[in-house]
């Protein structure tokens, strides 16, 4: 018992290099540390956009004035839209139903009378309701251009102007570029991905082969055997999310304004419930398809649409706003945005430390008593 | 053949289903998923909290601060004298937005010329910060028109919009037919992508290839079942959308449940293809995660097709994803024509033509 101490330390080795082995050895868990990060990233970064730009819409001129010409050919310079003109609504509805145009603006056989009559001239906005997210776009794309439209009018003939002006300011992201708030959340993903999914994955497997009763026939304990699973899962982790944060910012140009010791300690918190839960998982279902649907279903979707990555936790129904409290992505997200984006802001980050380290130690504790409670 | 193709069918189905967890796994993590995720994946906007400066001493300050605060959109509006607080409020996302009304705006409205308000956003939430300041010019601008004389305001263009197919856009009428063709597509592929590598896993692959059951006869042995348990899903769906979502279901059914089937086979074709790829069960799962991820963000799901690059829309050519929800939103809410379900119907059935057939060659040659 003298050696007790090196002893410990030699079986942790030991169980960290045969882990570590079995990562390098196994295709799978590069193609989840390295290729499906990229390929997130990728798609993040070129292929989801939530900025509208270059809708297809129709606009019907029901008849031709310079006017109404005019109005025509302000959304036809609009960068949202891209138009196809006709005279009548009707030459699109086919083309609505099929979603080959998203909306059509209908400008009336008597909006020029209207307009030189000062009689409340109208343009009618059709717009495809079944994506509601791009409807509310082309809606207000359209209203800007008519504003924009009258605004120009006006000022060719000058009165007096009362009202309000509005001057607003996108702070962090200037340009409302969604790829800077979308790559740091695909971050969180990928990491979730790396620590729950396949952690319960390969852990389930050892429990499905029974390897694991083995481990606990030898003088390594529950505790060991457990870091030994953590440490090798959490260097891959760290390795991978090092290597989105350099694709982010010299590949997608991401700006990074706050500094690496955030960035790390962020995400170690992070990971501590991530691979607890993805060890609970495994220990709790010892089979690999209900490890791969429960780390799914708890943890990967979760991470997409509870967290506040894509959808708002405010608007959520109030039941959903408590679930979503114990996705650990929900905590990350916001953090990994700030780091990003705004800088070293420590009061949200020490706030959300300290929620995920309580997390890990919930989840990493009932990891442990599952796994012992096997010896019995 | 028939029996032997029946037999196996049977015995795959058993083996889903006989354990009593995975029957569990099979059947309630989906509907739990239909009933959160309905709910949560909204984009728009409420209880949002933002924070007033207001500099101005007179009545329109608190006219328009009134305004705002009566908006059902805002849960809490915080306010405050000092330009510090608010810099904090916003770093540390307590609020989304902050107004700030400037020293002469009574004064500039008085006089008939323009007051200023500034809205500054947090643009780490570009999106909800976006719709945020729709809301916020919006409740601006009807207070600057009620300020306009009678003359100016019957001159103002006023743009109507009418929301065709959903008329108040609940957000609800989008989700749940989207979710429908998602997680028919999660466990579908799922389910498939096990049920080749288990087999090779445990061995009895091999048995079953040196049966007196043809490679044709062990994929359709191998295709039913999974897409027994995609219709049985479908239908559960369709059923919740109709009579607990109260989605209006204006074209037909036979239509989607045709449809349904040769999406299906696409799906559980892609689960052969990548379960034929892989040598243990860990592989396959992951293979079929590797599929599923950018099959929904390339889907149109998220963001439409159109907005894109260019060069990256072609790559959504080979996901069924794509052309089934199409078909799916499309049959519940605009009652599509025919020859619409028909364009988006081919492509699946190709796409399972080609993994299938490419299946049932790798099949035969990694056993010899």
């Amino acid at each position: 018992m003298s050696n007790g101490g090196s002893g410990r330390a030699r079986r942790l080795a030991a169980l960290v290099r045969k882990e570590t082995y079995q990562v390098i050895r196994d295709p799978s868990s590069i193609l989840i540390a390295f290729v499906l990060p990229l390929i997130l990233l990728f798609l993040f970064g070129y292929g989801v956009s939530l900025d509208a730009t270059r809708t297809r819409i129709g606009v019907a001129v029901e008849t031709m004035t310079p006017l109404t010409q005019d109005l025509a050919a302000s959304f036809m310079a609009s960068r949202y839209f891209e138009v196809r003109q006709g005279h009548d609504r009707r030459e699109f509805e086919d083309a609505l139903v099929v979603g080959e145009v998203r909306g059509i603006v209908v400008i009336p056989s008597t909006f020029a009378s209207d307009f030189a009559a000062h009689n409340h001239p109208q343009v009618q906005v059709i717009v495809d309701g079944t994506d509601p997210n791009t409807a509310n776009f082309v809606q207000n794309y359209a209203q800007g251009v008519v504003a924009t439209w009258m605004r120009q009018r006006a000022s060719e003939t000058p009165k007096e102007t009362a009202g309000i002006t509005v001057e607003q300011r996108f702070w962090f992201n200037p340009e409302l570029t969604s790829r800077y708030f979308l790559v740091p959340g695909s971050i969180a993903i990928v990491m979730t991905l790396i620590g729950t999914l396949l952690t319960a994955l390969v852990v389930a497997r050892e429990w499905e082969r029974g390897t694991m009763e083995a481990m606990m026939a030898t003088p390594v304990t529950a505790v060991e055997l457990l870091a030994g699973k953590i440490i090798p899962y959490f260097i891959l982790a760290m390795a991978s999310m090092t290597l989105c944060v350099l694709v982010a910012v010299f590949i997608f140009g991401v700006p990074f304004r706050g500094s690496i010791l955030a960035l790390y300690a962020i995400s170690t918190a992070f990971l501590l419930p991530a691979l607890g839960q993805g060890l609970l998982i495994s220990a709790a279902t010892k089979n690999q398809f209900l490890a791969s649907q429960l780390a799914l279903l708890s943890a990967f979707l979760p991470a997409f649409l509870l967290s506040g990555f894509l959808f708002e936790i405010g608007s959520m129904p109030t039941i959903i706003q408590w679930i979503s409290a114990i996705v650990p992505a929900r905590y990350l997200i916001p953090s990994l945005q700030t780091v990003f984006l705004a800088g070293d802001i420590w009061p949200l980050f020490l706030k959300n430390i300290a929620i995920l380290l309580l997390a890990g130690a919930v989840f990493l504790g009932l990891a442990a008593r599952s796994t012992r409670k096997r010896l019995g | 053949m028939w029996e032997r193709i029946r037999a196996l069918i049977i015995k795959e189905l058993l083996a889903i289903l006989r354990d009593p967890r995975g029957r569990m796994v099979i059947i309630v993590p989906p509907i739990l998923q239909l009933f959160v995720f309905s709910f949560a994946a909204t984009l728009e906007v409420k209880n949002a909290d933002i924070v007033v400066l207001n500099r101005d001493s007179g009545k329109w300050g608190y006219e328009l601060i009134q305004r705002i605060d009566g908006a059902p959109t805002f849960r809490q509006l915080v306010r405050t004298n000092d330009e510090r607080t608010l810099h904090d409020l916003i770093d540390r996302q307590e609020v989304i937005a902050a107004v700030e009304i400037g020293p002469t705006f009574s004064r500039d409205i008085e006089a008939r010329r323009s007051g200023d308000v500034q809205i500054i956003l947090d643009g780490r939430r570009s999106n909800a910060s976006q719709i945020v300041s729709g809301y916020l010019t919006q409740i601006i601008t009807t207070m600057s028109a009620d300020l306009s004389t009678p003359k100016q305001m019957a001159s103002s263009v006023t743009v109507v919009p009418r929301y065709w197919f959903n008329p108040n856009l609940t957000f609800i009428w989008f989700t749940v037919p989207s979710l429908v063709a998602i997680i028919a597509l999660l466990i579908g592929l799922i389910v498939t992508a096990l049920s080749v590598a288990r087999e090779r896993e445990l061995g009895t692959f091999d048995q079953l290839m040196v049966s007196p059951l043809r490679t044709h006869e062990i994929l359709i042995g191998k295709l039913t079942p999974p897409m027994m348990i995609g219709l049985f899903h479908i239908t559960l769906y369709v059923l919740a959308a109709i009579f607990i979502f109260d989605i209006p279901l204006r074209g037909s059914l036979l239509l989607l449940y045709g449809s349904a089937v040769f999406y299906l086979a696409s799906v559980v074709g892609i689960g052969l293809f990548i379960s034929s790829l892989s040598m243990t069960q860990q592989q396959a799962i992951l293979g079929a995660f590797v599929f599923m991820v950018p099959a929904v963000l390339l889907s149109g799901f998220a963001t439409p097709i159109e907005n894109m690059p260019e060069w990256l829309q072609p790559v959504t050519i080979v996901n069924p994803l794509r052309y089934f929800l199409v078909v799916v939103k499309g049959v519940f809410l605009k009652d599509i024509p025919l020859s619409e379900v028909i364009h988006n119907t081919v492509p699946l059935a190709l796409i399972a033509l080609c993994t299938l057939t490419a299946s049932a060659w790798l099949f035969r040659s990694r056993l010899e």
